[in-house]
C-alpha cells in the first residue's frame, strides 16, 4: 500500500508541474459579466445558483466524508441497523422543493424580460451561412457580410505551421464588424440560409439559433462602447469553428456617421481617405 | 440448487469453441459477450476521444482536418453510448438479473442470442463509414438536419446501424421485462427485488418507449434524403425543429437509460461495504420511477435556444428543475446508507463512492443548465460537455467498473488483484477530473463545443484537459489486465465474496454454476438474502 501511495503522490506532483507550466497565460474560469443589463442579471443569477449548489455540495459531501472518516471498519465501528425514516425522507424532499421555487421565481422573471422584443429602436436581420454571417440593417437599408479575417484563416489551415499566438484575436476576428449603437434597444431577427447556426455573443448574453425557414427574435441594449466577440454555437459543418462574430458598439453619432458611409461609399471615399470600407456592400456569399 | 455435477452434465452437449459463443443461449455466456463487446467499444470510442484531445492539445490545426474532427466527435458519442455504456448494462443485466431473482436463465434465451449478435454487425457497419466517400457522419450524434443530410455515402449506413442497435436494445429490454415479471422465485415480491433489478425494469420500459421514436426520426431523415419527402425541410413545408423535438423525446429518456442501472448498481454496492442495509429502499424505487416519468416531459431543455414560445421555455425549465428532487432523494439515501456503517474500501466501494461524489457534481451543473435564461449562456459550450461527461464517466462508466469488480469473483471464481484495482480507481478518478473539470471553465469563458480549433485564451485549460484524457485513457489498460488476470486464475473466491453482501447471487458457489437456479431458492433463503 505504501508503494502505491508513493507512486500516486509522485504522479500527482508530476501533473502539478505540467499544469503549472503555462501559468502566465489566461486562466479565465467564469462567465463574463458582460455589457448589458440582461447580461449582468444573467451573471448574477448564475452566481446565485452556483453558490446554492456549492452550499448544498459542501453539506452533502461534508456528511459523506465525515462518515467515510468516522464510520470505518478499521476503527472498529459496529454498523447501525436503521434503514428508513419517513420524517427525514419527507424533510429532504420538501426542503429542496422550496429551494427550487426560490430559484425558479427570479429565473422566470428574467426569462419573461429577455423574451420581450417589443418597442425596439432598430432592427438588424442576421443570416447564418456556411460559413459566415450576413447582417442587414433593416431600417437603414444597409447590409454586409462578415467572415473570419484573413490572418486567422491563413494560420488555422491544417498544418500551416504558423503560430496562432502571433495573431491578435486568433479566430475571433472578422473582416467586417457588426456596428451597433449603445443605449438603443436593438431587435435581432435571426435566420439561416443552409443549415442551423447559432448567433452568440457572451458579453451581450444573447444566443439564438439561426434556422433555415424560420425567423427568431431576440434583443439587446448595449451599455458600453467597445468590441465584443462571439462565435457560432451550433455545429454547422466543417468550418463551424471558424465563423466568429464581432460586435463594435459605438455612440449614436458615430453609428449614424458609419451608416452614412455605408450608404454612400463612393462619396465618402472621394471626400476623405480613398481606401475606407468601400468594398463592404460588394461582398457576396459564395 | 445446482452442483458441480449438474454443471458438467450441462456442458456435455454444449458445442465448444467459436460455435459455442455463436449459438449460446445461456445468460452468463451472453452477459460475457456483451461485456467484452462493450469493453472493445470503450477502447474504440476512447481512441476517438484521444484523437479529439490530441488535436485540441494546442491552438492551431495540427493533425486532422475539420471534417474528420467532426466525424470523431460524432462517432465517439455514438460508439460510447450505443456500443459502450448500453451493452455493458445489458451484459450486467444478463449476468445478474437471473441470479438475483432466483431464475435459471433469461425468459427468452434464443432472442437473447440474437439481440447480442446484431450488435457486432451494427457497429461493423457504423465503423465502416469511416472509410466511405465523404467520410463518417460528421453532423453530431444528435444528427440534426439539415446538416446531417449533407453527409456523403455514410448516411444510409449510419441510419441502418442505428436501426439495428435500436432493434437489439428493444429485444434486450423485452427480455429483461419478461424475465423480471415472470421468472422471479416464488415469494420474491416486487418490493423485495434488489434495486439493480428494479432500476433495470424501469430502464427497460424507457427503452421500449423511446427506441422506436429514434427509429422513426432517422427513418424520416432517410426519406428526406432519398425519397423526396420534406419532413424537416422548411423549403418543402417541413420543420427542422421538428426533428429536434422528436430526437430529444428519445434523447432525454436515453440519458436516463444510461444512468438508472448505474443507480441500481451503486445501491447494491454501498450497503455491502457499509455493512448496513440500503437506506430508504421504497423511496429509492419511487424516486427511480419519478425520474423515469419526468424524463419524458423535459426533452426541450436541450433546445432552449431554438426559439420556443415563452410558455414552452417556462414549462420545460420548471419540469427540468423538478428532476433535482428525486435525484436529490437518491443521493441523500446513499449518504444515509453509509452513515454509521462499518465501511471498508475495496475497489467496487471506491468506484461507488467516486460515483456518488462526482455524479452529484454533474447533477449540480445539470441544475444550473436547467435555468433557462442562464442556459442561453451555457448552451452548446464546453460547460455542457463538462456536465454530461461528469454524469456519464463517473456516473455510468464508474458504476459499470464498480459492478465488474464487485461481481468478477462471482463470475470467475477468482479474486482480482485488489492493489491493482485500487490503482486503477485512483488513476481513473484523477485522470477523469483533470480532463473534465477544466471544461467547466473554458465553457463559461466562452468556448463553444464541437470546434476543432480555438482562440488562444482557451489554450491552457485545453492542454490540461488533454493531459488528463491521455492519463484516463491509458489507465483503462490496467482494467483489461486485471480482468484477464482474474479470468485466468487467482486466489479462490468464497461463495459470499464480500463480508456484508446480501442477495441471492451470493447464496450460490463462485463461480456460479452454468445454470444457477434449476430449482428456485427456498423461502428461507429469499428472506435471508433480501431486505426487510
Amino acid at each position: 500500500m505504501h508503494r502505491l501511495k508513493a507512486a500516486l503522490q509522485g504522479l500527482f506532483c508530476a501533473l502539478l508541474v505540467l499544469i503549472a507550466q503555462p501559468v502566465l497565460a489566461d486562466w479565465a474560469v467564469n462567465m463574463p459579466r458582460g455589457v448589458t443589463q440582461i447580461s449582468n442579471e444573467v451573471y448574477e443569477l448564475h452566481m446565485i445558483i452556483f453558490w446554492i449548489c456549492v452550499v448544498i455540495g459542501v453539506g452533502v459531501f461534508g456528511v459523506m466524508f465525515a462518515s467515510i472518516y468516522l464510520h470505518r471498519k478499521s476503527r472498529g465501528v459496529k454498523p447501525a441497523t436503521f434503514h428508513e425514516s419517513h420524517t427525514v425522507e419527507i424533510i429532504w424532499t420538501i426542503i429542496p422543493f422550496f429551494i427550487l421555487i426560490a430559484m425558479a421565481i427570479p429565473a422566470a422573471k428574467m426569462l419573461i424580460k429577455m423574451e420581450d422584443t417589443r418597442n425596439a429602436d432598430m432592427t438588424v436581420k442576421i443570416t447564418g451561412y456556411q460559413w459566415m454571417w450576413g447582417y442587414e440593417y433593416v431600417d437603414q437599408g444597409v447590409s454586409l457580410y462578415s467572415r473570419l479575417d484573413n490572418e486567422s484563416n491563413t494560420v488555422r489551415q491544417v498544418k500551416s505551421g504558423l503560430d496562432p499566438k502571433s495573431v491578435p484575436n486568433y479566430l475571433l476576428n472578422v473582416d467586417n464588424q457588426l456596428v451597433l449603437p449603445v443605449g438603443k434597444k436593438i431587435r435581432f431577427l435571426i435566420t439561416a440560409n443552409d443549415v442551423i447556426h447559432a448567433w452568440w455573443v457572451p458579453d451581450l448574453a444573447v444566443k439564438k439559433d439561426a434556422i433555415p425557414g424560420f425567423v427568431n427574435e431576440v434583443w439587446t441594449k448595449i451599455d458600453k462602447e467597445g468590441i465584443y466577440r462571439g462565435q457560432c454555437a451550433e455545429l454547422c459543418g466543417k468550418d463551424h469553428g471558424f465563423m466568429p462574430i464581432v460586435v463594435k458598439a459605438v455612440s449614436e453619432a458615430e453609428f449614424k456617421l458609419w451608416i452614412e458611409q455605408q450608404k454612400n461609399p463612393t462619396q465618402i471615399a472621394n471626400a476623405s481617405a480613398p481606401t475606407s470600407t468601400v468594398a463592404l456592400n460588394a461582398a457576396t456569399p459564395q | 440448487m445446482s452442483t458441480a455435477a449438474a454443471h458438467d452434465h450441462h456442458d456435455h452437449h454444449q458445442p465448444r469453441g467459436l460455435v459455442r459463443w455463436l449459438t449460446t443461449t445461456n445468460h452468463k455466456d451472453i452477459g460475457s459477450l456483451y461485456l467484452w463487446f462493450s469493453l472493445i467499444m470503450f477502447f474504440i470510442g476512447g481512441i476517438m476521444a484521444l484523437i479529439i484531445r490530441a488535436e485540441l492539445f494546442q491552438p492551431g490545426m495540427q493533425m486532422v482536418n475539420p471534417q474528420f474532427f467532426n466525424s470523431m466527435t460524432t462517432m465517439h458519442a455514438l460508439v460510447m453510448i450505443f456500443g459502450g455504456v448500453m451493452p455493458a448494462f445489458v451484459g450486467l443485466a444478463n449476468w445478474m438479473i437471473p441470479m438475483m431473482i432466483g431464475a435459471p436463465d433469461m425468459a427468452l434465451p434464443r432472442m437473447n442470442n440474437w439481440s447480442f449478435w446484431i450488435l457486432p454487425f451494427a457497429f461493423a457497419m457504423l465503423l465502416s463509414t469511416l472509410f466511405m466517400d465523404g467520410g463518417a457522419p460528421a453532423g453530431g450524434w444528435t444528427l440534426y438536419p439539415p446538416l446531417v443530410l449533407q453527409t456523403g455515402d455514410a448516411l444510409p449506413f449510419a441510419i441502418f446501424s442505428v436501426h439495428l442497435m435500436g432493434i437489439s436494445s428493444i429485444m434486450g429490454a423485452i427480455n429483461v421485462i419478461a424475465t423480471i415479471l415472470n421468472m422471479r422465485a416464488p415469494g420474491l415480491t416486487l418490493m423485495r427485488m434488489p434495486l439493480f433489478v428494479w432500476t433495470w425494469l424501469i430502464t427497460a420500459y424507457l427503452l421500449i418507449a423511446v427506441m422506436p421514436v429514434l427509429a422513426g426520426a432517422v427513418t424520416m431523415l432517410l426519406t428526406d434524403k432519398f425519397f423526396g419527402t420534406s419532413f424537416f425541410s422548411a423549403a418543402g413545408g417541413g420543420d427542422p425543429v421538428l426533428f429536434q423535438h422528436i430526437f430529444w423525446f428519445f434523447g432525454h429518456p436515453e440519458v436516463y437509460i444510461l444512468i438508472l442501472p448505474a443507480f441500481g448498481i451503486v445501491s447494491q454496492i454501498l450497503p455491502t461495504f457499509a455493512r448496513k442495509p440500503l437506506f430508504g429502499y421504497a423511496s429509492m424505487v419511487y424516486a427511480t420511477a419519478s425520474i423515469a416519468f419526468l424524463s419524458f416531459i423535459v426533452w426541450a431543455h436541450h433546445m432552449f435556444t431554438v426559439g420556443m414560445p415563452l410558455a414552452g421555455e417556462l414549462f420545460f425549465m420548471f419540469a427540468t428543475m423538478l428532476i433535482a428532487i428525486p435525484t436529490g432523494v437518491k443521493v441523500f439515501n446513499w449518504v444515509a446508507t453509509i452513515w454509521q456503517g462499518s465501511m471498508t474500501f475495496e475497489t467496487p466501494m471506491l468506484f461507488s463512492l467516486g460515483f456518488v461524489v462526482l455524479f452529484t457534481i454533474g447533477g449540480f451543473s445539470g441544475l444550473m443548465l436547467a435555468i433557462t435564461p442562464v442556459d442561453f449562456q451555457y448552451h452548446d459550450t464546453y460547460f455542457v460537455v463538462a456536465h454530461f461527461h461528469y454524469v456519464l464517466v463517473p456516473g455510468a462508466v464508474f458504476a459499470i467498473m464498480a459492478a465488474v469488480y464487485y461481481w468478477l469473483p462471482k463470475w470467475t471464481g477468482h479474486m482480482y488483484n485488489e492493489t491493482l484495482g485500487k490503482t486503477h480507481f485512483w488513476l481513473s478518478v484523477i485522470g477523469m477530473n483533470i480532463t473534465f473539470f477544466p471544461m467547466h471553465f473554458v465553457g463559461l469563458a466562452g468556448m463553444p463545443r464541437r470546434i476543432p480549433d480555438y482562440a488562444v485564451q482557451f489554450a491552457d485549460f485545453n492542454q490540461v484537459a488533454s493531459i488528463g484524457a491521455f492519463l484516463f485513457g491509458f489507465s483503462q489498460l490496467l482494467l483489461v489486465w486485471i480482468v484477464i488476470k482474474c479470468v485466468r486464475g487467482g486466489p479462490k473466491a468464497t461463495d459470499r465474496v464480500w463480508e456484508g453482501a446480501k442477495g441471492l447471487e451470493w447464496s450460490v458457489p463462485s463461480p456460479a454454476p452454468y445454470h444457477t437456479f434449476e430449482t428456485a431458492p427456498s423461502q428461507k433463503v429469499i428472506e435471508a438474502e433480501t431486505h426487510g
